[in-house]
């Protein structure tokens, strides 16, 4: 290697990206894109077929012969390359608009049953088809809060123990209880459901918060246990061994190193069980019934929740039955979303 | 020149004391507890459902009938639930012949055609749809889903009711297992895109890299590399998918018809699911009832374990963890 004399100074350099599309390319798939567009619609009027499905079905046939027609010199392969872009996206796209016309739907029908009156009152004196002024889902929200609460009590321990045997006491149950954990994610909630009926509720004489909270707890368990597992497992192995190397026991090593090094992310993992959990319908018809007065006590006789709340006023099908049913639905996907968007920020704290 | 051996550090031995072994004993109880309830709710649903079983014996999961007796004896008591066996095997098949193609293509669009803007936005709104209860599902596919789902129900009917799955008895086509299978198929495309994406992001760079070297186009490298490296992935993640369908009620519950009789054609107005029926027949149901309710959620929970485990048995095999 021989010694450079004289160093230029050098521009700075930034990547180049030959590959990326330059304007006029994408001015051009712009452009057909909008016409295929504007060619759909057409179709669309002149053919009766119906609606913004009509639409996006003659969208992708064009869509389709624009691909066709634009590899039409070139080989095969190129051909196939196109046509299956098109495809591939337009199978995206088909997965991804339900989702949205459920945001947007619950959004627009439950916005207008919003009213401070949903949150400051219970169904005790009003009839479902009173206006949305009257009445509303608190005693919903505070028993759907309740059950979840003793849920968690139950399962947050559970699902950590599971987590740490995986991944500090390693014992040789390992396989076993990963195993179960995940088959046990799989159980339909209406089974979990009758599981407390058959055993809580039939012994106790009562459905009650309590039986509910035991309900969502079978179902929430095998989601702490994933979770803990998977955050407990990003803990580096030298933080261990540094432990062990203080002379710490492998009991003060887990409880005083590990857990305290992944509390956000435990965190998360109670998060995400309590997002899995509070729609959850099907357990609560078999535990914790409805009401439709607000009620604390955890043990004494039926309990309303969100889920059942949103359920039973559908049943009834009234133009404002629905309504509630619609904004009941509003705030349960409200908690959710800031269930998801807490879970995010606690689980990216320990990745560092 | 002689080669310096890289000393790899030796495997921590930890002599346990008897703090530790009292550690160990609480930390393992507490991941027995899922294995222990999982037992229980099996032994639990056989027991109370064990009298069913012995009076029908096979005929429970072959008949078809679910008339409650008046009692006196007259019209005797028979449960079976032959029928809604078979609504629940088919609801869930369409909903996973609907997911199947979309999040194979769903989970193709983000790992490889999505730009990388648009790709974070799209994963996000991937994530939270897993989190949409079934309920919201429910209530969405009977207030808004179902117009368009009749509609497209009529279309299928017009050009293929020749064939005898599509064909009808009455021209009602709302609360058909079509619509139910489409409604639970857009709820179970969060899982199995997810699964199929994860599988998908694990295909070997390089090996994409060199199709593309060999001139190999976009769609040429996915369906040479990326679909087979992920194919026991997705069919797992299908498993999952379909285990979720099999065991869903309230969406169902909301979009089918529950009718007593074995029903293959789809765009009919009647079906059966196995979860629904217990929801719809609990409130006012006789002891007798009951128990043949518990005795369905016990098949149920026998059915649903198998598919789960074969899944997974599947995506545990294909994504070794890291």
């Amino acid at each position: 290697m021989s010694a450079t004399t004289t160093q230029e100074p050098v521009a700075e350099v930034r990547p180049q990206t030959p590959w990326s599309a330059s304007r006029s390319v994408r001015a051009k798939s712009g452009g057909t894109l909008l016409l295929s567009g504007l060619l759909a619609a057409t179709i669309v009027l002149f053919t009766g077929a119906a609606g913004i499905d009509g639409w996006a079905v003659m969208f992708l046939g064009v869509s389709l012969l624009v691909a066709l027609l634009r590899t039409a010199r070139v080989g095969g392969k190129e051909r196939r390359d196109a046509v299956m872009r098109v495809v591939i996206t337009a199978a995206a796209v088909a997965s991804f608009t339900p989702w949205l016309s459920i945001f947007g739907s619950v959004l627009l029908k439950g916005w207008p049953g919003i009213h401070i009156n949903f949150f400051t009152q219970d169904m005790r004196t009003t009839v479902p088809d009173d206006f949305l002024e009257f009445g509303g889902a608190l005693h919903a929200i505070v028993g759907s809060i309740l059950m979840v609460t003793i849920a968690s009590v139950i399962t947050l321990p559970l699902g950590i123990l599971s987590g740490v045997y995986l991944t500090e006491v390693r014992g040789r149950l390992t396989f076993l209880v990963r195993f179960v954990v995940q088959s046990m994610s799989g159980v339909p909630s209406i089974v979990a459901g009758l599981f407390i009926y058959t055993t809580w509720v039939t012994a106790t004489e009562s459905f009650s918060a309590f039986a509910g909270a035991l309900a969502l707890a079978v179902l929430m368990l095998p989601t702490v246990a994933r979770t803990a597992e998977e955050v407990l497992k990003l803990v580096p192995e030298d933080l261990r061994a540094a432990g062990y190397a203080l002379g710490a026991r492998q009991w003060r090593t887990a409880l005083m190193v590990v857990i305290p090094t992944v509390r956000s992310g435990l965190t998360t993992a109670a998060i995400l069980g309590i997002a899995r959990v509070i729609g959850e319908t099907a357990p609560l018809l078999l535990t914790s019934l409805s009401n439709s007065a607000l009620r604390f006590h955890p043990f004494d006789g039926p309990i309303a929740s969100l889920p059942t709340y949103v359920f039973g006023y559908l049943q009834i099908g009234t133009e404002y039955a629905i309504a509630r049913a619609w904004s009941g639905s509003l705030v349960l996907l409200v908690i959710v979303f800031i269930l998801f968007t807490l879970a995010r920020r606690f689980g990216g704290k320990d990745k560092r | 020149m002689t080669t310096t051996e890289t000393p790899t550090p030796r495997e921590v031995t930890v002599i346990f004391n008897r703090e530790d072994r009292i550690f160990r004993g609480v930390v393992t109880g507490g991941a027995l507890t899922s294995l222990v309830v999982l037992g229980l709710i099996g032994l639990f649903l056989f027991m109370r459902g064990a009298q069913i079983f012995g009076d029908k014996g096979i005929r429970f999961i072959t008949g078809t009938n679910w008339t409650a007796g008046s009692g006196d004896g007259v019209i005797p008591d028979d449960f079976s639930i032959g029928a809604m066996l078979v609504g629940t095997i088919i609801v869930s098949l369409i909903a996973l012949v609907i997911a199947l193609p979309l999040s194979v293509g769903g989970a193709l669009y983000l790992e490889f055609y999505a730009p990388q803007k648009v790709r974070g936005i799209l994963v996000t709104l991937l994530d939270l749809a897993a989190s949409i209860p079934s309920l919201i599902f429910g209530l969405w596919g009977i207030q808004v889903f179902t117009s368009f789902g009749e509609r497209w129900a009529v279309l299928i009917n017009d050009w293929l009711g020749w064939i005898p799955i599509f064909s009808v008895e009455f021209d009602n086509f709302g609360r058909s297992p079509f619509i139910a299978g489409c409604v639970l198929g857009s709820l179970i495309v969060p899982i199995t895109t997810s699964v199929a994406r994860e599988v998908y992001s694990r295909t070997p760079r390089d090996l994409v890299d060199t199709c593309y070297a060999l001139g190999g186009s976009k769609w040429g490298a996915i369906r040479a590399v990326v679909i087979p490296y992920g194919k026991s992935g997705v069919i797992g993640g299908a498993m999952l998918g379909l285990g979720r369908a099999l065991g869903e009620t309230v969406a169902v519950y909301l979009l089918l018809n529950l009718v007593f009789r074995y029903n293959f054609r789809i765009l009919e107005s009647e079906g059966g699911n196995v979860a629904s029926l217990i929801a719809t027949k609990f409130g006012e149901a006789t002891e007798y009832e009951l128990k043949a309710l518990v005795a369905a959620g016990f098949v149920l929970f026998l059915l649903t374990l198998v598919v789960n485990m074969t899944a997974t048995t599947i995506v545990q095999k294909t994504t070794p963890r890291a």
